[in-house]
């Protein structure tokens, strides 16, 4: 028999929500800047010259899910929240991010 | 057999790193699904919790390290630039890429979309790490949260396999010397 601990889901909807807007600022990022072309936003995104734009939209996508995970857990720490509700949500998310970093949507959007 | 040290990075990014996470994830992937209270004694679970937290805290590593030595060791050398006039462009893969329609889109289509969505993969991967750290057993009583974390982990792998396949037709184009 299992010994029951109530653990509060709060910690874990904030990792997945965390996860979920990474993925998603990522995959948006990435989306602007290809429909934008060259310009100030993708020079803004060169944070390392050698790798080009990439270091930029990869690491704002890393920043927002650290920072999204910090925040939400200090929010939600001892909380138990609607799982069901943040879950889709965050696989919503995770969507976003895996079509806006897909070259035929970029194309799609484009009209081209 | 030698190798040039580019080359060695190259490897490492795809075929240590890469390699390790891709490997590994089906296991992991059967052990959570596997976490169920019906299946396994409490003991089961316990020992299983254990083994699995290690092992996936060890491929979200994996996987970061993939992502950090594309992106800043092995896509610089990728992209990088001829100098005016260089007529022979082997050194210079993503321009020896598109310097010709037939491989073009190697690049135009194939790096793109892998450099990019290689990303997800450490994110949701982290996320999974966590999610069985925090539960351990109890999370053979959480169905929903179990699926939850069985979908972002899908959601890594795929990343990881749609970036090391992309990686590997690429590099034999158009490898990283």
């Amino acid at each position: 028999m299992l010994k029951e601990i109530n653990k509060p889901n709060g910690p874990v909807s904030a990792a997945l929500l965390a996860g979920g807007i990474g993925s998603a600022v990522l995959g948006l990022v990435t989306l602007a800047v290809e429909l934008i072309g060259d310009g100030p936003l993708k020079d803004s995104l060169v944070w390392y010259e050698p790798s080009g734009p990439l270091s930029g939209k990869s690491g704002l996508a890393i920043i927002a899910f650290f920072l999204a995970w910090a925040m939400l857990h200090f929010v939600w720490k001892d909380k138990e929240t609607d799982f069901a509700r943040i879950s889709t949500i965050s696989f919503v998310l995770l969507a976003v991010g895996l079509l806006g970093t897909f070259p035929p949507i970029w194309h799609l959007l484009a009209g081209g | 057999m030698e190798m040039t040290v580019n080359e060695i990075w190259t490897v490492v990014h795809g075929l240590v790193f890469g390699f390790i996470f891709l490997l590994g994830s089906s296991a992991a992937l059967y052990a959570v699904f596997s976490m169920r209270a019906e299946w396994m004694t409490a003991e089961g679970l316990s020992n299983t919790a254990k083994l699995i937290k290690v092992y996936l805290w060890g491929l979200a590593l994996a996987v970061w390290g993939a992502v950090i030595t594309g992106t800043y060791i092995a896509y610089p050398l990728y992209r990088a630039r001829p100098p005016e006039g260089t007529t022979d462009l082997s050194a210079f893969p993503r321009y020896l890429l598109l310097s010709n329609e037939s491989t073009a889109q190697w690049h135009e289509f194939g790096m793109e979309w892998k450099e990019h969505v290689a990303f997800l993969a450490p994110i949701a991967a982290t996320v999974v790490a966590f999610v069985v750290s925090y539960y351990g057993p109890l999370l053979a009583k959480k169905v929903g949260e179990r699926r939850a974390v069985m979908v972002f982990f899908i959601v890594a792998f795929a990343a990881a396999a749609i970036a090391g396949l992309l990686g590997a037709f690429i590099n034999k184009y158009a490898p990283v010397r």
